[in-house]
């Protein structure tokens, strides 16, 4: 692509992106009505799908409120921490054989430093807020993703492995005979756990426990900036469902149909398990939570990444 | 003439009282009720309540009267009396103890040792009537706001917004009321840091999502684990103990409705139970059975509420909504008998409002037999998923002689193994004709509370059906003349008839002067109208003992030592209803 092609790509992307976010939120609230015996947001527009709007309308005009009692420049720098990181974190998706902001050759590499970069957004908002309720889902989100992120790294290292190589171009190549999913299904279990997990939702939404602890680390936000918190959320939902795609289910290979539409089919069914989950499982404990992570999610990745290169020794030993 | 021939029956163990400490120390007072009432100097009361502890091993209420401006007055009171009203579980029995003070020398020693419930209670007492429990350790207001002045209940203080000054609130007052509201660890015995560690004190509530209306805690955070608690209530406080002093035996009713509101005609039946036993007023068989189908709905639909809440406050999101599903279409039932739905105020003294509509049966047979697949349904969701075990399992237990001590009735008693439900083992109002079982735990935490519940949503549809096949003809309200309104055919025929419809309509029933309780196992545990009667159009103290008030009181005992997310699974278990606790 050139220089300009690019950047115009790019900016498509980001509206695309962030459009997309507004509209899983709208598709998560029919979905999670349809399964719920109960309609969702069905006035605006076809199907309700205007509510986006005026859901917009109504955050952009609240009162943009900054408590007194906060540390006023992090409050405010804190939102846009998670929406930027998780942006950027867009550039390396490859969405079909061309299409891509660029292919780094660390291009897996550079999406989970982003996605380790929005945790300081969750840090600083609970820090900054000055609130013990968001203190308290600031120091759980703190844990929580510290060690999630271990063995999201950990468990991505097969898929690497089989592929030989770190940018997501070469990965998604590498799958034209056969997607990660199968050799690599511990590696796609462990990763959709902890892509849960780091996207902050139920059944991993500790931070922010509603029934625990009111809203957590955004207890204090309103209006745009509670937005932001928001879209950063859905945009990790989306970032992590792509990724999902990418890694494990091909990315845009498949027969037919064009590559970017096969790239959205896929990731639409991510999200809507993604949903899914949500409406079905029930928050475990905090220390549950981490227990689950260090006993059984570790070794788990650890025990993939040794089989594979075990297995991917042998079979260059054979070729 | 031996004493307690005076009473009625249950004379062995009163026979046996009056020997341990001689029947001179006692009077004694005939209530309609036929349950032993000693009066007792407050001397001797520690002493006597220890012992019959033994014998009657929980605290079912303590509450005060004010005797002043009673005209029919037992021979033994003075200004203020103090009830403790006491409960066996084997036999079913219950004794109360009644001590009475004057004015002047308004205190009595607090029974804490004895029974550790009583702590609120008396709080109560002091709060309403400003009698004084010596020896109790934290003496303050519980329902009414800390800076109120007088003693709500009172005979002088005023029962109406228009009785009293108008209400302002200037700037300085508003401080006041502020400072008042400061919480002090150091009032409730904790400290603010040890050499190790600071404490955190998180105010959770009156507004927080899990705590089920306004009810708030004081929580001693040591990092998530609480150290200690301090249940906080009286938010929701209407006064409808006062207010019953100004209603008619009639128009009390719809207030009953609002005391458990996700009870509805439950309270009812607590209610009239009580004011017919007043009136000796016997229910015809149609309108017993009329009554215990509504309220078995009744205990489904509340059942369904802490089931889907239940889920949700252990971070389930879908359960709620089918099971708040399921409660619409059981409203649609009741709204279909009653015309009402949270709060039909459909029980009458006597029998019922109407009788049921044409083609009843139908909307109950459609809905009792399509529960049960459903309960399956939501067994698999929520039930059995492993999170919610792990969540709840082992977590909030206490065991039955806990439960016992704190005044824990209901489901919340039973989860711990205690084969006790009123409606078997002391039937009332016709539960001696139906079949079902009693659902128990066996460990008493917070997962078996939750079970209990659920077994018992599949009892009372078990009852349901039994009403729905073997409804009995007959009238829906009783020929007494206290009946309120009075068949209405009847009052154009002769003039007897007409005259009660006018007096019960336009002043009221005047029921005999007495006193009376009388207790049923409502939603929540053991709800309890203490009724007494002037000879009056209205009552001259009623006293609402509700399930939820001791449940709230026992907070801190089972959470100490657990992190947040266990509190919220405890508060989700108990099951309790602010409007029930505060009244």
């Amino acid at each position: 692509m050139s220089e300009l092609g690019t950047m115009v790509f790019g900016l498509v992307l980001i509206l695309a992106a962030v459009g997309g976010a507004a509209l899983v939120t709208w598709f998560e609230r029919r979905l999670l009505g349809i399964w719920q015996d109960r309609y969702g947001p069905n006035r605006l527009g076809p199907f309700g799908v205007l509510q986006v709007a005026a859901d917009m309308i109504k955050l952009l005009t609240k009162h943009d409120w900054v408590p007194p009692f906060s540390d006023k420049m992090v409050f405010i720098f804190a939102p846009t921490a998670i929406v930027v990181a998780m942006l950027l974190g867009f550039t390396v998706v490859p969405f079909g054989p061309d299409l891509y902001v660029i292919d780094l050759n660390i291009g897996l590499l550079f999406f989970l430093s982003m996605t380790s970069l929005a945790v300081y957004s969750v840090l600083l908002a609970g820090l900054a807020s000055n609130n013990k309720y968001a203190l308290l889902g600031g120091l759980r989100s703190a844990a929580q993703m510290v060690s999630y992120e271990v063995f999201m790294g950990l468990s991505l290292m097969g898929v690497v492995m089989l592929s030989g190589s770190f940018s997501l171009l070469d990965i998604v190549e590498a799958q034209r005979d056969q997607w990660f999913c199968i050799p690599q299904f511990l590696g796609l279990y462990v990763f959709l756990i902890a892509g849960v997990a780091e996207s902050h939702r139920l059944p991993f939404d500790l931070p922010e426990a509603e029934h625990e602890l009111t809203a957590g680390f955004h207890t204090e936000y309103g209006g745009m900036k509670f937005a932001m918190f928001m879209l950063g959320e859905y945009l990790g939902l989306i970032l992590i469902s792509c990724m999902i795609v990418t890694l494990f289910f091909g990315g845009w290979l498949g027969p037919w149909l064009p590559p970017l539409l096969w790239f959205c089919i896929k990731v639409f069914i991510v999200i809507c398990f993604f949903i899914l989950l949500r409406a079905a499982i029930p928050r475990p404990r905090y220390d549950q939570l981490m227990s689950l992570g260090w006993k059984y999610m570790l070794p788990l990745a650890l025990f993939n990444l040794v089989v594979t290169a075990v297995i991917a020794l042998a079979m260059q030993g054979q070729g | 003439m031996l004493k307690t021939e005076v009473l009625d029956n249950n004379g062995t163990y009163v026979d046996d009282l009056f020997a341990r400490h001689g029947a001179d120390v006692f009077d004694t007072q005939l209530t309609k009720d036929n349950i032993p009432t000693l009066w007792i100097s407050r001397n001797k009361l520690i002493e006597i309540l220890a012992s019959l502890k033994k014998e009657f091993p929980m605290l079912l209420d303590l509450f005060a009267v004010d005797e002043r401006l009673r005209e029919h007055k037992p021979k033994a009171a003075k200004d203020f009396t103090v009830v403790y009203h006491l409960l066996n579980f084997s036999r079913c029995e219950e004794i109360r103890i009644k001590v009475s003070v004057s004015e002047a020398d308004i205190s009595v020693p607090s029974v804490i040792s004895v029974w550790p419930n009583a702590n609120w209670y008396e709080r109560e007492a002091w709060d309403m009537f400003g009698v004084e429990f010596t020896g109790h350790p934290n003496l303050c207001r519980i329902l009414l706001p800390p800076t109120w002045q007088g003693h709500a209940l009172r005979k002088d203080h005023p029962a109406r917004a228009t009785e009293m000054d108008p209400f302002s609130l200037d700037e300085e007052k508003q401080a006041q009321e502020m400072e008042a509201l400061t919480f002090r660890p150091e009032d409730w015995g904790m400290q603010e840091k040890t050499e190790e560690t600071e404490y955190m004190f998180l105010n959770l509530g009156p507004n927080h999502p899990s705590v089920h209306g306004v009810f708030r805690i004081a929580l001693q955070l040591d990092g998530e684990v609480v150290v200690d608690a301090v249940p906080d209530i009286g938010y929701h406080h209407r006064g409808a103990e006062k207010m019953a002093e100004r209603q008619t035996w009639h128009s009390y009713m719809p207030y009953t409705d609002r005391i458990d509101y996700l009870g509805g005609v439950m309270n009812n039946m607590a209610y009239v139970m009580a004011v017919e036993s007043l009136g000796d007023i016997k229910v015809p068989d149609r309108a017993k059975v009329i009554r215990i189908m509504l309220a078995e709905l009744f205990r489904i639909s509340s059942h369904l509420v802490f089931y889907g809440t239940f889920a949700q406050d252990v971070g389930q999101m879908s359960p709620v909504f089918y099971m708040f599903a399921d409660r619409e279409r059981l409203f649609g039932i009741i709204e279909a008998i009653t015309g009402g739905r949270m709060h039909p105020a459909w029980f009458r003294i006597g029998g019922v409002a109407q009788d049921l509509p044409i083609g009843w049966e139908k909307l109950v047979r459609d809905f009792i037999d399509s529960m049960p697949a459903r309960m399956d349904h939501y067994q698999k969701m929520a039930m059995d998923n492993s999170i919610l075990k792990e969540r709840t399992v082992d977590i909030g237990t206490y065991s039955t002689e806990e439960a016992i001590d704190w005044g824990i009735t209901g489901p919340n008693l039973r989860a711990t193994g205690m084969d006790w439900d009123l409606r078997r083992d002391r039937p009332y109002g016709g539960y001696d004709q139906f079949d079902f079982e009693v659902p128990v735990g066996n460990k008493g935490d917070c997962y078996d509370r939750a079970a209990v519940r659920v077994e018992e949503i599949r009892q009372s549809l078990r009852i349901i059906r039994q009403c729905l096949d073997n409804m009995p003809e007959g009238p829906y309200k009783s020929d007494h003349r206290l009946t309120t309104p009075p068949p209405k055919e009847r009052t154009l025929q002769d003039i007897e008839t007409l005259i009660h419809h006018f007096l019960n309509v336009s002043w009221g029933p005047v029921m005999p002067a007495g006193e009376t309780s009388f207790l049923i196992e409502a939603t929540k545990g053991i709800n309890n109208y203490h009724l007494i009667s002037d000879g009056g159009t209205t009552s001259y103290r009623t006293r609402i003992r509700t399930p939820s008030f001791p449940a709230l009181q026992q907070i801190p005992l089972i959470s100490r030592g657990l992190m947040i997310p266990d509190l919220i699974a405890i508060i989700a278990s108990i099951d309790f209803v602010m409007a029930d606790v505060d009244r």
